[in-house]
């Protein structure tokens, strides 16, 4: 046996992403059908049933309102969910030190499972997108906007994933971040309605929400109108992101977690 | 200069204030087979996953091919190819999905020729297509043999690679392992069959509370420390055991005709024949047995090999 001396520096990264991906494809109807169908389900509630019944920003449809908050609730909720239950369950299993031993860097570590996540929050948030327009067509006033609002929610969301998954020590810690910090952010983050309809006190709140920034962001950026500008939305969000990230990235760097 | 395959220089690792591996020093010669023996709880894997990157180094220094596996890290890892104690695996793939995904991992791109001579000589091929889970327990570890080989490793490191396997998966690991070693690939392995450290090992050490007891070459060690247990069948019948014989420790069975004694190694069995013979008494069948390692083991330890600390 001859000693292979070639390496190619971003296979690495690449292998990991690609493993990342085929993992979620493999359990499609658990990682991509079935956030469809739940989103599907919301829009029928609030697109053909409820929605013709309500009102709450002056010149669109409840449908066309609450259709970007359940697209970047399917983008945030599957990034997280991605690479929280993947690096947590090789955390778990021990199989993560197939990844220990091997030339991986923190940064081919970090931008492949983020990748991988984004790529699966992306893919769902697409389909309930396409899904909607059964429901009530969007203006697209700013599609790029948009595009660039969803990847970041996404991206912060794997960091918080990573975040998560280092730090859970067992399925129920994992699922608490789930049930009692992204499930109560969404839905009091403005994906139902508006927070200008908010007493002040409530309102004020809600501007602790990171994700009342990056929905009011998505739905500006989709509908052409929003409690805040769109700059402020996103600079928000990229903040937290950034901070989000940094986090993630000692975490990964200092093997905190993984390595004993 | 020779560089060493592997230089471990003043390593210590502490677990809850515990230490696990204290001043441990040794180098492995390229192309050497090297065995680190001791009983559960000596310190062995933790020494091997400061090696392979999983455990972060307490104190001290791990050189891989010259390489420090800290500082150069990325380099030291493609040179290592480990097989970890535990079995582990990743239920989601196959044997062929995990084994390109790994030699991906390591920055070397697929070499179908050795990924299927690796399939082929470690008898995976009928299961290539299943899921890590629908695999047993033996093709799981052969499958971790040649997930530690897929990148061409030059330092190959297996701990426990045949604890709890069957006799035919140690015959074609061992067979295997020694080929491999013989086209340069160098060896450290650890092992509760210290037959097998025999027979595989130019050198071994022997660690015990994280400590190394011995380092040295497998034939020295059993010859310095090693011993011999010789059984005598005599022509005569004696009535009792002669002061000389008794001085060596030796006895008499019940029949008075056969006597039985063990030797330290290094003492040659002409010694005993000369004082028979000195005391008149005539030989009708000699038999020696040579103790192993585990004789060796057993006599720095304290311990049989499979014992822990507790």
């Amino acid at each position: 046996m001859k000693p292979e001396q070639t390496w190619i520096f971003w296979l690495p990264f690449y292998t990991l992403l690609q493993k990342e991906v085929r993992r979620f494809l493999r359990v499609a109807s658990q990682t991509l059908v079935t956030p469809v169908v739940t989103a599907s389900l919301y829009l029928f509630i609030f697109g053909a049933t409820l929605g013709e019944r309500i009102s709450v920003l002056e010149g669109f449809s409840y449908a066309q309102f609450v259709i970007p908050g359940l697209i970047l609730m399917g983008v945030v909720n599957n990034s997280f969910a991605n690479v929280a239950s993947s690096l947590f369950m090789s955390r778990y299993l021990g199989n993560i030190v197939d990844l220990l031993v091997t030339p991986v860097s923190p940064a081919q570590f970090i931008m492949a499972y983020t990748l991988a996540a984004m790529l699966r929050g992306l893919a769902v948030g697409l389909v309930v997108c396409l899904i909607s327009t059964l429901f009530a067509p969007l203006p697209w006033a700013h599609p790029l906007a948009a595009l660039a609002m969803a990847a970041l929610a996404s991206f912060l969301f794997a960091q918080f994933g990573i975040i998560a998954a280092i730090h859970a020590d067992n399925f129920d810690s994992l699922s608490m971040y789930t049930n009692f910090i992204i499930l109560p952010l969404i839905y009091l983050g403005g994906v139902f309605y508006p927070i200008s309809i908010l007493s002040p006190f409530w309102a004020g709140l809600s501007h602790l929400n990171p994700l009342f920034f990056m929905i009011d962001g998505f739905r500006h950026a989709l509908l052409g109108v929003g409690d805040l500008p769109f700059a402020v939305s996103f600079g928000a969000v990229a903040g937290l992101a950034l901070a989000l990230f940094l986090w993630a990235a000692s975490l990964i760097r200092r093997s905190v977690r993984l390595r004993n | 200069m020779i560089v060493p395959a592997l230089d471990i220089r003043r390593l210590h690792k502490n677990y809850d204030g515990l230490a696990a591996v204290r001043d441990l020093s040794f180098s492995i010669a390229e192309g050497e087979i090297f065995a680190l023996l001791g009983p559960n709880g000596a310190g062995k894997s933790t020494t091997i996953n400061m090696i392979a990157g999983v455990t972060r180094i307490g104190r001290g220094e791990i050189n891989v091919f010259g390489h420090d596996n800290q500082r150069d890290y990325r380099l030291t890892r493609r040179l290592v190819g480990v097989m970890h104690q535990e079995i582990v695996i990743d239920n989601f793939f196959t044997i062929d999905q995990a084994l390109k995904f790994h030699a991906g991992y390591y920055g070397v791109a697929d070499d179908p020729v050795w990924r299927t001579t690796l399939i082929e000589r470690l008898g995976l091929e009928p299961h290539l297509h299943k899921v890590m889970i629908k695999l047993s327990g033996g093709m799981k570890r052969r499958f971790m043999v040649a997930k530690a080989l897929i990148h061409k490793p030059r330092l190959l490191i297996l701990d426990e690679p045949t604890a709890g396997v069957d006799v035919e998966l140690r015959h074609t690991l061992w067979e295997f392992v020694r080929e491999i070693n013989r086209e340069g690939t160098t060896v450290l392995l650890t092992t509760h069959y210290l037959e097998e450290a025999q027979q595989m090992c130019g050198r071994v050490g022997i660690m015990h509370h994280g400590e190394l007891l011995a380092l040295e070459k497998t034939a020295t060690l059993l010859q310095r420390l090693g011993t011999r247990r010789l059984s005598v069948r005599l022509r005569r019948r004696l009535a009792e055991l002669p002061a000389e014989l008794a001085h060596l420790g030796a006895e008499l069975d019940d029949d008075g005709l056969g006597l039985r004694l063990t030797l330290p190694a290094n003492r040659p069995v002409g010694d005993l024949l000369e004082l028979l013979t000195h005391l008149g008494l005539a030989i009708d069948d000699l038999e020696t047995e040579s103790a192993g390692l585990e004789e060796v083991f057993l006599q720095l330890t304290g311990k049989r090999p499979r014992e822990g600390r507790r």
